[in-house]
C-alpha cells in the first residue's frame, strides 16, 4: 500500500542552535523504519519520470521498491549499477532540480525524498554491507587521470574495473577535490569521501598526491612515460573576484581560500593545526550559490556572531540547493537580498571594517533567463563587517591548458571536448567535469568521468 | 623521495637543506619554488628553490626560522623525510638576450632566491654586479657562492661588522651615481628593501624585477590568497609570479597583507615551543 502523505518523512537533524557551533553533520539520516515509510510514498510510475531527471539515470523506482521490501543491500547494488558515489550524491545533489523535480508525487505535495533514500541505502551499506572487490585481470594498458575530484575518481574507478592500470595525479596533499577542500564536513563528512578513495585504492588505482601536472610533468611527459590515454578532471578552481575597490584588504577571502583553510587545513583546530583563519564577529559572504552557503555556515561555526549573505538577485534566483538555503536560515544566517557590494572599506591598518552596498531592482531577463538586477540610485549603505568572503564563482585553472600544445579551450577557459566521447582536440586526451563545463555539480562531473572512461576503453581497445 | 640528504646551518637563523627529489630536479628552473609540509598536520609553506641538480636528483632549500613551521622544519635531520614536497611551482624567470649587464641585490635570506637567477645569468655570459646585505656579518649568506657568479660583489651590514656599514640601497645609489649602467636590476629581500630599491631604480628608469613572498596555501592558483596588485591588476603570485615588475607592485599593500596573521602566528609558535618543552610534538 502506498503511503499517500503529501509530505516527506522528516529528516532527523541536529538542532539549528546546537549545530551552528559544531562541524558535525547536520542531517542525521533516516533509520530503517523511516526509509521504508518514505519509500512507500513512491507509486512506481510506469514511465518513471524521475529517472530522466537524474544525470546518471539511477534506476529510482527499482531501488526504492527494494527498500520497501527491506532489501537494503539489493537497493544499494541497484544504485551502484549507474552511480559509483551514492553516499555523496544522496547528500549533495540538487535533487529539487534533478530527480525529484520530475517526481509524480511532487505535483501534489512534496516529491519522494529520493536523495534521502539514496543516502540511507549508501549509509546502510557502509555499516552493514561488505565491499567485495573482485580485481579484474589487468589488461596491461596504462591510463593517467589528472585531478582527484568526482570526475577523476569516477573515471579512474570505471577504468580500473575494466583492467586498466590507472594512476591519479593530484596537485594537493589530499585527494578528493572539492569534496575534500570545499564542501564542509557538516554537509559531507570527509570520512565518506575517504572511504570511496580507499576502495579505489583497493581496486589497484594508484593515487599520487603533490603532483601539479603542467609543472612537474606535462601531458606530453605522461605519454612518454607509457600512459596511453589521459583524462583531465582538474575542476574549476580559479576564484573570481569582483573588481571593486578594497578587495585586497586584510580580511577579504575568496570562498576557496576560506573553505580550504577550514576544511583541508583544519583551521578550526588552530593551533594544533597551525594554519590560521580570521573570521571576526561580523562576516559578509557575497554570492548565492552552494559555495556562499557553505562559507556563511562555516563562518558561523567558527564563532562569527552575525553572518550576512549578500546577493544581488532575489531568493528565487539563488543557485544554491534549496536545503542549504533553508538550513542556512535556520542557523541564523541573515539574507541581504537584492543587494550588491560596490566597495570594501578598510581601517587605517588595512583591515576590513565595512562593505558598501547598493540595493538592486530586478529588470528584464538576461541571457541566463534570470531577471537582470539594476542598481537603485541613492540606495548606498554600509554594513559593518570585519570579514568579506567572495563566493561569486570559479573558472577553470589555466595550468594544464597553458602547458599542453594543441588543447583547445573556450575563451573563458573551459576545455573543449566532443560531447559524445569527452575527447579533447588532442588524440587520446579526454576531459570532463568542471574543467569542461565551468563550476557545475558533483553528479555531472561523475557522469562526465563515466562517459570518458567508456570512450577511453573503446579507443584503447581498438588501438 | 623527499629525504633530507644534507643539512647545514648558514647563520643563527638560516638553514640549508638538500632534498632528494629526482623528478623535480629535472624540471626546476630559476625563479620557481616548492611548497613544504613538515608533518601530517602541518601548514603548507612556500620556499624558493635555491639550487637544483638534475644529475644528482636534488633540490636545495634555504630557509630562515621565523615561526612555527620553519622552526619545525629546522628540527628535521639528515635521513628524515619531508611529509609533503610539491613543485616546481611558479613561473621560471626569463631574461631577454638584450640584457647584458645586471645588478643583483639580495637582502637577508632573500639572497637564497637571488642566487639561482644570478647563476643562470652568469652562465649565459651576462656581466653581473651583486650587492648582498644582512643585519650583521653572521646574517650575510651565500657569500662564496655569490662571489663565484658575480663580476663584482659588494657586501653591506646594518652594523658594519662586515663589508660596508649601511643598507644595500646605499651601494645601489653609489653605483648608479658613478655612472654604472645596467640593463636590469633584480632585487629580492624584505618587502621594504624591494620597495626602496624600486624607488631608486625608477628614477634611473632601470627595469627592476622583484620576487614577491605573500602568504600562500595551495600554490596552484586555487585560493587567491597570494594576490598582489601589479599595475593596478590582481595577480596571483603562485601562478603569475612570484617575480614581477617591481615598478608596478603595490608594496604597501603587500606589507599589510603579509602581516595579516601576526597575532595568530605568534600564538602558534608559543604553543609549539611549549609542546616542544614538554617533549610532545618534536620532529612530527
Ligand atoms: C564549496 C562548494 C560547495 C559545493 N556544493 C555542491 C553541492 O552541494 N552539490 C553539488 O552537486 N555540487 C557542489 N559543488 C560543485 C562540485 O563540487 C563540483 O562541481 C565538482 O566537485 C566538480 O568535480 P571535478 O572532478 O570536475 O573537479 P574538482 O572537484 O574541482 O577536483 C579537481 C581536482 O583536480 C586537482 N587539480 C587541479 N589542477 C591540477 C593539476 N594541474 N594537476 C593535478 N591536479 C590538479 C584539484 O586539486 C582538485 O583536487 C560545490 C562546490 C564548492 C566549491
Ligand atoms: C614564493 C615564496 C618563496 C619563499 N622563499 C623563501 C625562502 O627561500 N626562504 C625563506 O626563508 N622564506 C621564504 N619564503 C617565506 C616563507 O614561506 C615563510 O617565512 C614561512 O612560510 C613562514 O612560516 P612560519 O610558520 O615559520 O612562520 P609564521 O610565524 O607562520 O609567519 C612568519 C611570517 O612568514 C610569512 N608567512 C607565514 N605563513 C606563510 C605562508 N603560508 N606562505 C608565505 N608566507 C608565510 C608571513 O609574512 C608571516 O608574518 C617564501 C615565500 C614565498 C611566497
Ligand atoms: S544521483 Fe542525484 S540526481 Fe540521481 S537519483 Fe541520486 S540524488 Fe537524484
Ligand atoms: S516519479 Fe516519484 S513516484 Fe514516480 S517512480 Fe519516480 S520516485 Fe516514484
Ligand atoms: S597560493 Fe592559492 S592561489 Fe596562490
Amino acid at each position: 500500500m502506498a503511503n499517500m502523505s503529501t509530505k516527506k518523512v522528516p529528516m532527523p537533524e541536529q538542532d539549528p542552535d546546537i549545530r551552528n557551533k559544531n562541524f558535525k553533520e547536520v542531517a542525521l539520516g533516516y533509520d530503517e523504519k523511516m526509509a521504508i515509510e518514505e519509500a512507500e510514498r513512491c507509486i512506481q510510475c510506469k514511465n518513471q519520470p524521475c529517472v530522466n531527471g537524474c544525470p546518471v539515470h539511477v534506476q529510482i523506482p527499482q531501488f526504492i521498491k527494494l527498500i520497501t521490501q527491506g532489501d537494503f543491500e539489493g537497493a544499494y547494488q541497484k544504485i551502484k549499477e549507474t552511480n559509483s558515489l551514492p553516499a555523496i550524491c544522496g547528500r549533495v545533489c540538487p535533487q529539487e532540480s534533478q530527480c525529484e523535480s520530475l517526481c509524480t508525487r511532487g505535483k501534489k505535495g512534496e516529491p519522494v525524498a529520493i536523495g534521502r533514500l539514496e543516502r540511507f541505502v549508501a549509509d546502510w551499506h557502509m555499516k552493514n554491507g561488505v565491499d567485495e572487490i573482485d580485481l579484474p585481470a589487468k589488461n596491461g594498458k596504462k591510463v593517467a587521470i589528472i585531478g582527484s575530484g568526482p570526475a577523476g575518481l569516477t573515471c579512474a574507478g570505471d577504468l580500473a574495473k575494466l583492467g586498466y592500470e590507472v594512476t591519479v595525479f593530484e596537485a594537493l596533499h589530499t585527494p578528493g577535490g572539492v569534496l575534500m577542500y570545499g564542501i564542509p564536513e557538516f554537509r559531507l563528512p570527509k570520512e565518506i569521501v575517504q572511504r570511496e578513495i580507499d576502495s579505489l585504492k583497493r581496486m589497484g588505482v594508484k593515487i599520487e598526491t603533490n603532483m601539479v601536472i603542467g609543472k612537474i610533468l606535462t601531458i606530453d611527459d605522461l605519454f612518454d612515460m607509457g600512459y596511453e590515454a589521459v583524462f583531465i578532471g582538474t575542476g574549476a578552481g580559479l576564484p573570481k573576484f569582483m573588481g571593486i575597490p578594497g578587495e585586497n584588504l586584510n580580511g577579504v577571502y575568496s570562498a576557496n581560500e576560506f573553505l580550504t583553510r577550514i576544511n583541508l587545513m583544519k583551521a578550526y583546530d588552530f593551533p594544533n593545526h597551525p594554519t590560521p583563519v580570521k573570521v571576526g564577529k561580523k562576516v559578509a559572504v557575497v554570492g548565492g550559490g552552494n559555495v556562499a552557503m557553505d562559507a556563511a555556515r562555516s563562518a558561523k561555526r567558527m564563532g562569527a556572531e552575525e553572518v550576512y549573505i549578500v546577493y544581488r538577485r532575489s531568493e528565487e534566483e539563488m543557485p544554491a540547493r534549496l536545503e542549504e538555503i533553508y538550513h542556512a536560515k535556520e542557523e541564523g544566517i541573515i539574507f541581504k537580498l537584492l543587494t550588491n557590494p560596490v566597495r570594501i572599506i578598510g581601517d587605517e591598518n588595512g583591515y576590513v571594517k565595512g562593505i558598501e552596498c547598493v540595493k538592486m531592482a530586478l529588470g528584464e531577463p538576461d541571457e541566463s533567463g534570470r531577471r537582470r538586477p539594476i542598481p537603485e540610485k541613492g540606495s548606498e549603505h554600509v554594513i559593518d563587517v570585519e570579514t568579506v568572503i567572495i563566493a561569486i564563482g570559479q573558472s577553470p585553472n589555466p595550468l594544464i591548458t597553458s602547458t599542453t600544445e594543441g588543447l583547445d579551450k573556450q575563451k573563458w577557459g573551459g576545455i573543449i571536448v566532443n560531447e559524445e566521447t569527452m575527447e579533447t582536440s588532442r588524440k587520446g586526451v579526454y576531459a570532463g567535469g568542471d574543467a569542461v563545463t565551468g563550476a557545475a555539480t558533483v553528479i555531472l562531473a561523475m557522469g562526465a568521468g563515466k562517459k570518458a572512461a567508456a570512450a577511453i576503453h573503446e579507443y584503447l581497445s581498438n588501438k | 623521495m623527499n629525504e633530507i640528504l644534507e643539512k647545514r646551518q648558514l647563520n643563527p637563523t638560516v638553514k640549508l637543506m638538500v632534498i632528494n627529489s629526482p623528478l623535480m630536479a629535472k624540471k626546476a628552473k630559476p625563479g620557481q619554488f616548492v611548497i613544504v609540509r613538515v608533518n601530517e598536520n602541518g601548514e603548507r609553506i612556500p620556499l624558493t628553490i635555491a639550487d637544483y641538480n638534475a644529475e644528482k636528483g636534488t633540490i636545495t632549500i634555504i630557509f630562515q626560522e621565523v615561526g612555527m613551521s620553519t622552526k619545525a622544519l629546522g628540527k628535521l635531520n639528515v635521513g628524515d623525510r619531508l611529509h609533503d614536497f610539491v613543485g616546481p611551482l611558479g613561473v621560471p624567470v626569463e631574461f631577454s638576450p638584450d640584457v647584458k649587464r645586471v645588478l643583483a641585490i639580495g637582502g637577508g635570506v632573500g639572497v637564497a632566491p637571488l642566487y639561482p637567477k644570478v647563476k643562470m645569468l652568469h652562465k649565459n655570459g651576462v656581466k653581473i654586479d651583486s650587492i648582498i646585505g644582512g643585519r650583521s656579518s653572521e646574517y650575510v649568506i651565500l657569500e662564496d657562492e655569490m662571489r663565484a657568479v658575480s663580476d663584482n660583489l659588494y657586501i653591506t651590514t646594518d652594523d658594519g661588522s662586515k663589508g660596508r656599514k649601511g643598507f644595500v640601497t646605499d651601494v645601489l645609489k653609489e653605483l648608479l651615481n658613478n655612472g654604472n649602467k645596467y640593463d636590469e636590476v633584480i632585487a629580492i629581500g624584505p618587502l621594504i628593501m624591494m620597495k626602496m630599491v624600486c624607488q631608486i631604480t625608477k628614477e634611473y628608469n632601470i627595469p627592476t624585477m622583484v620576487s614577491m613572498n605573500p602568504i600562500m596555501i595551495d600554490g596552484t592558483g586555487m585560493c587567491g590568497g597570494c594576490r598582489v596588485s601589479v599595475g593596478g591588476e590582481i595577480k596571483f603570485a603562485c601562478v603569475d609570479g612570484p617575480a614581477f615588475d617591481g615598478h608596478k607592485v603595490d608594496f604597501d599593500e603587500a606589507m599589510r597583507r603579509q602581516a595579516m596573521y601576526k597575532d595568530m602566528e605568534k600564538k602558534a609558535l608559543e604553543e609549539y615551543e611549549h609542546q616542544c618543552k614538554l617533549g610532545g610534538i618534536l620532529n612530527g
